[in-house]
């Protein structure tokens, strides 16, 4: 506990620096960075500390807010969902440094302010057992990431998604706080321990709306279909070290709630693992087409956050219908899937944002129709790039894979069973899995293809310039950090096991047991990963000794007969998607617009084709847009003037007390 | 007995361009010609292996690694596959998830290598092939998971040599339903007619022949080689549901196996013979028609 008491002291230290009025703000902007990266490492030694020691600590402090006490615990789950909020945030604090290296440095330290704070509430979030400390901690998350996605406010499209996200983010908190209600007024406490006691007495009624509470509040954090709106809009707007740490971690602690507040609420029923599969598959498959559509580097990865999320869902449900079964075999695989695709996903989608960050630093421009033949200017970014995104498709030898597999298997184990209901559901989950993975492998191919094969598309592209080192060194961690996971898929997955023993409720020997059908085969994996890398290995060596003393030439692009082809010619990375997303025209909506050419000698022509969400405009902008309209009714009422407001406090408190005197 | 594995291993290493021999003889045939030499794909392959190399000025070092990936993925796969009633060289639980997601590898890179050129060629077979391959891949494993739940198991290696007539007996429709879904796959994954056609020069109309125009000399014989050698992977997981034949003799098995390979080869000669290639637009629908099938041997099973 002590380190995370000072992991916290130095964030809060660190936040007040920043903002120092000093004379050489220059110097505060650099101990927010540094007390940040401190702060962090702290974090990262207890969270390795509370996975691998395996004690469960706690500490209290009384407060005197009602149903409040400062009560920070540390389990094996805590700590692992620790493990990336202080592993990405200390990456971040570095790439950060040199991102905004030269910036006004004023604004900059109320950036690093909000930085500190938002990974302070971020910790507390994944370590307070108060349901009070808990709800300020998440409100605490939600400001500070608020005022990080405006950094540039200037910008009227940062300004609209910074609101986009207060809304949500607000609406989803309104849900928890009739969750905590709930279960607070049956319980006589808002502590977990305590929760957890009353959960299982609820009444049928109220525990389906518990459910659906938990479901809907932690699923606005997390991105769930279809309430993943501001997820697209907010994440591109904050500068890129930020959106790493959004997307990458943030976002996970609504799983991490999600699965904290599940456990309070007794056994788990069937119907809330094919819910999660239901929601699993729809931001899965919506997630990575909508990802598929976009055109800005950074929009394409918050989209695919959903998709992610979407597979962290399918293992979870996989998880709970194990549960339900008593099958511990899924159970443990569902989980065990879930959890290390949460740490996974930290790792490639921070890696990805922090390599689009280095694109837009080095150009200009997200927009990938304008980029292209970047690899040669940005070489690390690049092939740190192509890492991340291989790994985020689940190829293997790589990170994704050992994720998915376990998921997969789980999936199969259901397929082979002689139930009915775990064949379909393990039916569901492959189909899924399957179609997410392909179209993911077209969306990355499509970014990587776009952003850095073939020939500079722009002026930006052509004179773009290669990341600085404090930029370099975070991605090639990341990068590293999805190789290793990879070769080493049965330490990663032995190193999950203490936190899915907090869900699965049985014995660490019957985890093992239930764990132990997948283990062979992950040694299998490693044995056919490190032969694949051997066979490249050799193939590659093959192949330059054949070359060797051969001439090797040097020309253009084979065009067939096309003498001077341009690098407008090539294929665009929207046109490289289309053929796929026509198949899913009747999900996407893709609108475009433009002048077809006309005539035998055609004048100037263009065509822009835009997929605005089709969540947003089918449902939420007419809804809002009427509620709006609704409202407008009350407007007569708002005057300023203060008298008025005087008396309408008067009139409620007025009839409060009528109300509790008669 | 555990030589098989080793002798199958190297049986399709060797004999794996013969299939691609015997799909242009059986062309020829019909064609009224007397046609290529049955071993041409072994000469072609000496051939390119003694040439020299071109690369364009575009193109970084993603354009050289596509085929030395491709091919080393594509190895893995087949000492993941069974043949003939033995087991593969490696066998475990959920190694037909390896399987499909090495063909995973093998085609980012190739879609990558292609794109890597900057031609506008390439970047429409590249992203022709990411079209059809999203559709292709659910329909594989459902169709692999349709195997397993009829053999209980879901290792290549267990499921394929357990599979035998009596499982045709009980489950006949329902395998027949997943045979067809998985030879749609088979041609559509190799390149085949109805979905892309392997002959025609014409690019706007090729996909996986326009993805590798650029490459030459060695690389282009790693890739004839690889896409010979995902022949004989898919087909020996076709051929393994369609004729599981056990004699009690791995050599006769073993035999057998390789023979309905070679039919296998000239029945896509046939319908490479017998009928055009698709419409592009309408090559999705017959892949979204192969998930159905195996979803469909899905609920003949759970019934």
């Amino acid at each position: 506990m002590f380190l995370i008491v000072a992991s916290l002291a130095v964030f809060s230290v660190a936040a007040l620096f920043a903002v120092l009025p000093a004379h050489r703000p220059v110097w505060c902007v650099r101990a927010g960075i540094f007390g940040a990266c401190v702060g962090a490492a702290a974090g990262l030694l207890a969270a390795v500390q509370g996975l691998f020691g395996g004690s469960i600590e706690s500490m209290r402090i009384p407060w005197s807010i009602p149903g409040g006490e400062l009560h920070l615990g540390m389990d094996p789950l805590s700590a692992f969902f620790l493990l990336p909020i202080t592993g990405l945030g200390l990456l971040g604090a570095v790439y950060g440094a040199g991102y905004q290296r030269g910036g006004d440095a004023k604004k900059l330290g109320v950036g690093w302010f909000h930085y500190n704070v938002l990974l302070a509430s971020m910790v507390t979030v994944v370590t307070a057992r108060n349901a009070i400390l808990f709800l300020i901690a998440w409100e605490v998350m939600a400001l500070s990431s608020f005022f990080l996605v405006t950094h540039e406010h200037d910008k009227p499209q940062v300004r609209a998604a910074g609101w986009i996200y207060l809304v949500a983010t607000h609406l989803g908190t309104a849900f928890l706080l009739a969750l905590f209600v709930i279960l607070g007024e049956k319980a006589g406490s808002y502590e977990f321990s305590a929760f957890a006691k009353a959960g299982a007495s609820l009444s049928p009624g109220l525990a389906v709306a518990a459910f659906a509470f938990t479901l809907i509040g932690f699923g606005t954090k997390a991105g769930f279909l279809p309430l993943h709106v501001w997820l697209p809009e907010a994440h591109p707007a904050a500068p890129s070290h930020v959106s790493a740490l959004m997307s990458g971690v943030m976002i996970k602690t609504g799983i991490y709630g999600l699965i904290r507040l599940l456990a309070c609420l007794g056994a788990p029923p069937a119907w809330w693992g094919w819910c999660l599969l239901a929601v699993g598959l729809l931001s899965g498959v919506m997630g990575v087409l909508l990802a598929l559509s976009q055109r800005d580097i950074k929009r394409l990865l918050a989209y695919c956050s959903v998709e992610n999320i979407g597979v962290i869902s399918l293992g979870l449900g996989v998880g709970y219908l194990g549960l339900s079964r008593g099958s511990t075999t899924m159970a443990a695989l569902g989980f065990a899937g879930a959890l290390l695709h949460v740490l996974n996903h930290a790792i490639f989608k921070g890696l990805l944002f922090l390599g689009a960050g280095s694109v837009l630093h080095g150009t200009g421009t997200g927009d990938m129709d304008l980029l292209g033949g970047l690899y040669k200017r940005m070489p690390w970014t690049g092939t740190t790039f192509l890492i991340g995104a291989a790994s985020i498709c689940g190829l293997p030898p790589l990170n994704g894979f050992v994720s998915e597999f376990l998921i997969y298997f789980g999936a199969f184990s259901g397929v082979v069973s002689t139930s009915s209901a775990a064949v379909v559901s393990g039916l569901v989950v492959i189909t899924g899995l399957a179609l997410i993975g392909g179209i993911a492998s077209a969306t990355f191919a499509k970014a990587f293809g776009g952003i850095f094969l073939g020939e500079p598309r722009s002026d930006q592209a052509l004179h773009a310039h290669e990341a600085n080192g404090l930029m370099r060194w975070p991605m090639v961690a990341l990068a590293a950090c999805c190789v290793l996971i990879g070769f080493l898929a049965p330490l990663a997955v032995r190193a999950v096991l203490p936190a899915v023993g907090m869900i699965v409720p049985v014995s660490s020997d019957a985890l093992d047991a239930g764990i132990a059908p997948a283990m062979e085969p992950l040694g299998w994996i490693t044995a056919g990963c490190a032969a694949f890398a051997a066979l490249v290995a050799l193939l590659a060596l093959l192949r330059l000794r054949l070359l060797s003393g051969r001439t090797v030439g040097e020309t253009g692009t084979w065009d067939c007969g096309y003498a001077r082809p341009t690098a407008r010619m090539q294929y665009t990375a929207s046109s490289f998607g289309q053929p796929l997303m026509a198949v899913f025209a009747g999900l996407l909506g893709t609108g475009g617009t433009g002048t077809a050419p006309r005539g035998i000698f055609p004048a100037k022509a263009s065509h822009t084709s835009e997929t605005p969400d089709p969540f947003r405009s089918r449902f939420y902008d007419p809804l809002f847009l009427r509620t709006l309209g609704l409202l407008a009714l009350f407007r007569g009422a708002q005057h300023g003037r203060v008298q008025m407001y005087v008396l309408y406090v008067a009139l409620t408190l007025i009839a409060f007390l009528i109300f509790s005197l008669g | 007995m555990t030589l098989f594995p080793i002798i199958n291993f190297l049986l399709a290493l060797v004999s794996a361009p013969l299939l691609l021999g015997v799909i242009n003889k059986t062309k020829a045939l019909f064609a009224g010609r007397r046609g290529q030499p049955v071993l041409q794909a072994y000469s072609d392959l000496w051939k390119l292996l003694h040439k020299g190399a071109v690369y364009s000025r575009t193109t970084t070092w993603v354009f050289r690694a596509g085929p030395v990936v491709g091919l080393a993925c594509v190895l893995v796969a087949a000492a993941l596959t069974p043949f003939g009633g033995a087991p593969a060289l490696m066998g475990f639980s959920g190694d037909l998830l390896l399987l499909v997601y090495l063909f995973g590898v093998m085609r980012f890179f190739t879609v990558l290598a292609a794109l890597d050129t900057g031609s506008a060629f390439e970047g429409m077979g590249a992203s022709r092939e990411v079209q059809f391959s999203a559709l292709a891949e659910p329909a594989f494993l459902l169709g692999l998971a349709a195997v397993a739940h009829v053999t209980g198991s879901f290792s290549l290696s267990t499921m394929f040599p357990a599979l035998d007539a009596t499982d045709w007996s009980q489950a006949g429709p329902a395998l027949l339903l997943v045979a067809a879904a998985l030879f749609i796959v088979f041609l559509a994954e190799n390149s085949r007619i109805p979905v892309d056609d392997p002959d025609t020069h014409l690019e706007l109309t090729m996909i996986h022949e326009v993805m590798v125009l650029d490459h030459g000399g060695p690389d282009f014989a790693f890739i004839l080689y690889g896409a010979a050698l995902k022949l004989w992977v898919l087909g020996a997981l076709l051929s393994g549901i369609l004729l599981p034949v056990r004699t009690g003799f791995g050599v006769i098995d073993s035999a057998i196996a390789w023979a309905a390979l070679v039919a296998l080869a000239a029945a896509v000669g046939v319908v490479e013979s017998s009928m055009a290639r698709l419409r592009l637009l309408r090559v999705p629908r017959l892949l979204v028609g192969a998930v159905l099938l195996s979803g469909l041997a899905f609920v003949l099973l759970l019934r």
